[in-house]
């Protein structure tokens, strides 16, 4: 019985520990869809983009100084590329309770304010973040639709310039968009950028 | 006029140091790793990556702060590397005078974090808090994210000896 015992509690933590560990997506792992409240209160999924090439994936907030710097950059990424196929889909992970500048009724607040033209979606549970593997605001996963599955291209970064917009030198995601539109290999599959956390739910 | 004048000067001289904040020098990463891989010192160097607007890295500067207290005749030195945006650091200057911290605070002022994190270490993420030791000219530990007052004493008391 007791070894039954310590058996259990052995698996329980290995299953506990991978569940940690896991780092989410890596270049070219098949993304899942998700079904997310809007800001409009209706459910958005990535199926319902059915024209849609693929998508700038996007997880940032209202609270956060570097999601704030990158807010009109997404704005124009989405400007840029949902005629061509590639939307931004933004998606607030983070606990509201924790932060309550990113509560829902703030989300809605902000993209009126910068009258955003994407989505922006609340993931209550936590659950897509933890799953796509994103780690902090902002953090970009650039999807490719494949038949019927959307394959992860590009990790990371929006560009190398956080401060100041004016003195980048590579836009990351518009390279890596600009590379897939054209059939291409994408260059820089993932980067590195200093971020707010996302706040988990205890 | 000119006593007037005088006098102005006197006055600004005078109240200057007063009304002035503490002055954070800035550093490449360059002159960062310089400072703390040093082969054949024995001084346990830490780096502490923080924000002003990083909750968890307010919340566990008092520990560092301690932690210095603590150890003022071991051989230890703490870095608080600040990574507010440049163009902020008149708000980090006033927010370490308030704090009274004691530890020596650094500006990275490093280009593209997409080359510098990994210089760091190649498994952070660049989420903040992240905090790495230095001693003998090697890294010993790196951690991403807060720690407790508990675990960097039992990480220092591992490392220093």
């Amino acid at each position: 019985m007791k070894k039954i015992i310590v058996f259990l509690a052995l698996s329980i933590s290995i299953v506990f520990a991978s569940f940690i560990t896991d780092g989410g997506y890596q270049i070219g792992d098949k993304a899942i869809d998700f079904k997310l409240k809007n800001i409009d209160d209706k459910t958005f999924s990535l199926a319902d983009k059915k024209d849609a090439k693929g998508f700038i994936v996007v997880f940032t907030c209202n609270h956060c100084p570097y999601a704030m710097k990158y807010e009109d950059r997404i704005i124009a990424l989405n400007n840029k590329y949902s005629k061509l196929g590639y939307p931004v889909v933004a998606i607030n992970p983070n606990d509201a309770v924790a932060y309550p500048d990113d509560s829902f009724a703030n989300m809605k607040k902000r993209a009126k304010e910068k009258s955003f033209t994407f989505p922006y979606l609340v993931d209550e549970t936590q659950e897509i973040a933890k799953t796509y593997g994103a780690s902090k605001t902002p953090h970009v996963f650039v999807l490719k639709k494949e038949n019927a599955d959307l394959i992860v291209k590009y990790i990371g970064a929006i560009d190398d310039n956080t401060d100041n917009a004016s003195a980048v030198t590579v836009k990351y995601v518009e390279q890596a968009v600009d590379a897939l539109l054209a059939g291409k290999e994408v260059p820089t599959t993932t980067t590195k950028a200093i971020g707010c956390g996302i706040k988990w739910k205890k | 006029m000119k006593f007037i004048c005088n006098l102005l000067l006197f006055v600004v001289v005078a109240f200057l140091p007063n009304i002035s904040f503490a002055q954070i020098e800035t550093t490449t990463l360059e002159q960062l790793q310089a400072k703390t891989i040093q082969p054949g010192n024995d001084t346990l160097y830490i780096v502490n990556f923080w924000a002003t607007w990083c909750g968890p890295c307010v919340a566990e500067l008092p520990y560092f702060e301690q932690a210095a207290k603590d150890t003022t005749n071991k051989k230890i030195k703490i870095l608080l590397i600040n990574l507010d945006f440049v163009s902020e650091k008149a708000k980090v200057e006033a927010f370490v005078k308030k704090k009274n911290l004691q530890n020596k605070v650094y500006s990275l002022n490093a280009g593209d974090p997409n080359k510098w994190i990994d210089q760091v270490d190649s498994s952070w993420d660049g989420a903040i808090p992240a905090t790495v030791f230095y001693k003998n000219g090697k890294k010993v530990f790196f951690h991403e994210g807060d720690l407790n007052q508990t675990e960097l004493n039992e990480k220092i008391k591992l490392h220093h000896s």
